[in-house]
């Protein structure tokens, strides 16, 4: 039963981001110009590029991630979905857990997927890239959940866009350390193995400690 | 004690008592503090009379962590067992470690500048203060977001303790990449072992800080209830101008108790 | 702080409280429910103390019409009812459980179809019953026959494979009203049913009602508007609001 009401929450909101489309492209399209104008401002030669090419690539996708959160709970909490979920069999915890699933699989994943091809217009060494593509996909569940706890708590706030990004800006700092570091270790041909590792373990550690505090915090928001 | 303190009235009371107390002590200590980290202490036969910043500096970063940490509990005393004071305490709290740790990155810039030349190195302990310093704005702003403040406070007491797990992952992450892009060429806050003439002064001048935390504290805590106590006496005259009518519909009279 | 609360032993549910949860589109409820009480509630939104000492109680087949003007407190008190919000005091309670012991089955014995229609754009009225069905861990293919009574009792056929987006409101609150129909609950909360709504719409809600109070179900409803409901009682919410406005933390 819970898991009924868990996998319709999560369609629901996968359906909704495929249908509605923007959300999905306008990460995409955000995440694209931002690494395509990098070149402009630092310069065109190949070695700047491939040696802040980790970097940009992880800073650019964290900024994408970042643009759509705001959408997370903000329409449910507009229209009254968000009393039918907090009223519904399934815990706060999961409602909130299925909800940054859909947001991964439709932020994250496409983020992930599409990145590689970036990496190469940054001139990132060949070795690299799978290593680019396993950090993303490791890496951006932390951002959706992270994410989430942030956009639970602005919810209802003045001015909400702006006091997400603060919120979230000292918290992402983990991810993007250990995930540009897991990228550019494989850069410089050394195995990226600890990095991934350490950013698989802030994932694991979001996982079950992020839908809670953002359940706590959507608790507040109903009330 | 706690508990006793735990009443709004009997708090107004005993911090009237306290808070002058506390300001005076803490002028004098510092005054102590300075004349001892300024004029006594010698100066370092490396960094000269530049190391005397690190008595405001290293004092100001102690306050910024620990002020941190008395968010957090005050947070999870509030959140558990839902006391106001407790909120109040988080909330007047946090903008006193902001300016705390402002004082750290600015005192660590001065510093930075005689030793290292330049006014900023991503050293990775003035980067960690530098994310705590962004995770104070961002309690700061969070809790004065809301239209309802209580809603602003119970929010903020959920960051704050969000934020203190994250610490200790921030810290850890933040050395993993200095560590990793070692800067070269730059001196690094080291961990000499200091004498008795520099620990003295930085030990009293800790202390100063902290009478003027807690100075600080009591008054901001006594202004947010006075200001409290306002908007109830607002809404009391708002509420008295409507008609009553409930002895119309038969509504018991005794008092309602308010959980 | 909690004392009032603390003082309730956490009494195991009484068994017709669970049967009542595996209940379907029965015909009558096959087991009686216990009275639904609400003991002097007071409800706080933001610094503002809504009502103090609201008493209710609503048997099976009952229904509670919610009266009072602008603010007086009717939505909060749904919401109160619902789970949503937390009571400042006084108690809610299932004949002699307290509902705060188990708000999860509490929430199963009730719909809530507040002043918001809850519908997205790009969703079509099938899809938002299926998903509303779904949440209250009743899987409904998209052509069960339950989905299309629903539909039908609100005059939704036609419209049933359209986007939201496409919807008048009138037709967007009787898709937030099937929602009622698609899965069973004994209690029903509505804030506000016949906003927008046209005569024969309204008549198709009455209707709705008067079939689930004969099946022992619980109404209780919110409204300004005249609403054609038999032996209803009606809570007065006008002169419930406190004289004083006390902010707890300068109570002594």
């Amino acid at each position: 039963m819970i898991l009924a009401a868990f996998l319709a929450l999560f369609r629901r909101d996968l359906r909704l981001a495929l249908r509605q489309g923007g959300d999905t492209g306008l990460v995409i399209a955000f995440f694209v110009l931002t690494v395509v104008l990098f070149p402009f401002g630092v310069g065109p030669e190949p070695e700047v590029l491939a040696r802040s090419a980790p970097g940009i690539l992880w800073v650019a996708a964290l900024l994408a991630a970042l643009l759509s959160l705001d959408r997370l709970f903000l329409p449910d909490y507009e229209d009254g979905s968000l009393d039918l979920i907090a009223l519904s069999s399934l815990p706060l915890e999961l409602a909130t857990l299925a909800k940054c699933a859909a947001h991964w699989v439709s932020t994250g994943v496409p983020l992930a997927l599409i990145s590689p091809a970036l990496a190469l217009i940054l001139d990132l060494d060949p070795r690299a890239i799978a290593t680019l593509l396993a950090s993303l996909l490791i890496g951006t569940p932390a951002l959706s959940l992270i994410g989430g706890v942030a956009a639970a708590l602005t919810l209802g706030a003045r001015r909400q866009g702006v006091l997400l990004s603060l919120l979230v800006l000292p918290l992402y700092v983990p991810p993007l350390i250990f995930g540009a570091g897991a990228v550019e270790a494989a850069a410089l041909g050394m195995p990226p193995r600890v990095d991934l590792l350490l950013l698989g373990a802030l994932t694991l550690a979001a996982l079950p400690l992020c839908p809670w505090a953002a359940a706590a915090a959507l608790r507040q928001a109903l009330g | 004690m706690l508990t006793r303190l735990a009443n709004p009235a009997r708090f107004m009371r005993i911090s009237a008592v306290a808070l002058p107390w506390c300001a005076w002590a803490s002028c004098a200590v510092i005054a102590v503090g300075l004349y001892l980290a300024l004029i006594a202490a010698p100066p370092d036969y490396q960094q000269g009379e530049a190391v005397r910043i690190m008595y405001v500096h290293v004092p100001a970063a102690w306050m910024a962590l620990n002020i941190y940490l008395f968010v957090a509990v005050a947070s999870a005393v509030a959140l558990v067992w839902r006391h106001p004071l407790a909120e109040i305490a988080a909330r007047s709290a946090a903008p006193i470690g902001a300016a705390f740790t402002f004082v750290c990155l600015a005192s660590g810039s001065l510093w930075g500048r005689p030793m290292w030349g330049t006014w900023w190195v991503w050293d990775a302990r003035l980067t960690s203060v530098l994310v705590l310093f962004f995770l104070y704005l961002g309690y700061i702003a969070l809790v004065n977001g809301f239209d309802d403040p209580g809603r602003g406070g119970r929010v903020g007491s959920i960051l704050a303790l969000v934020g203190v797990v994250n610490l200790p992952i921030i810290k850890f992450s933040v050395d993993w990449w200095n560590t990793l892009h070692q800067p070269a060429s730059v001196l690094r806050f080291g961990k000499p072992t200091i004498a008795l003439s520099m620990l003295v002064p930085l030990l009293v001048m800790a202390l100063g800080f902290m009478l003027l935390f807690a100075a600080l504290l009591l008054v901001r805590m006594r202004t947010e209830l006075n200001e409290r106590k306002i908007r109830a006496l607002r809404l009391n005259s708002a509420a008295s101008v409507r008609p009553k009518r409930r002895s119309e519909h038969g509504v018991p009279a005794r008092p309602a108790v308010l959980r | 702080m909690h004392a009032a609360l603390g003082k309730q032993t956490r009494r195991p549910m009484l068994p017709h409280l669970s049967n009542r949860l595996s209940l379907t589109a029965a015909p009558a409820l096959a087991v009686p429910l216990p009275d639904l009480v609400g003991e002097d509630l007071a409800c706080r939104r933001g610094e503002r103390i809504v009502f103090i000492g609201a008493s209710f109680r609503l048997s099976p087949g009952d229904t509670l019409i919610l009266s009072g003007a602008n603010g007086s407190g009717k939505s909060s008190l749904l919401r109160l009812v619902a789970g949503l919000l937390t009571p400042v005091a006084g108690r809610l309670l299932w004949g002699i459980a307290p509902v705060a012991a188990d708000l999860a089955s509490h929430h199963a014995c009730l719909h809530y179809i507040g002043h918001q229609d809850a519908l997205k754009p790009a969703m079509t009225p099938r899809e938002v019953l299926a998903f509303a069905a779904a949440l209250r861990g009743r899987r409904l293919a998209s052509a069960e026959p339950a989905l299309d009574e629903a539909l039908a009792a609100f005059d939704l056929e036609g419209i049933a494979d359209w986007p939201c987006r496409w919807l008048s409101a009138g037709q967007r609150r009787r898709v937030a009203l099937a929602r009622l129909l698609a899965s069973p609950a004994p209690l029903w909360l509505l804030d506000e049913p016949t906003t927008a709504l046209d005569s024969d719409s309204q008549t198709r809600l009455e209707q709705a009602i008067a079939t689930h109070r004969s099946k022992g179900g619980m109404v209780m409803i919110a409204t300004h508007a005249p609403i054609q409901l038999d032996a209803a009682t009606t809570l007065a919410l006008d002169g419930l609001a406190p004289p004083l406005q006390l902010d707890p933390i300068l109570a002594e």
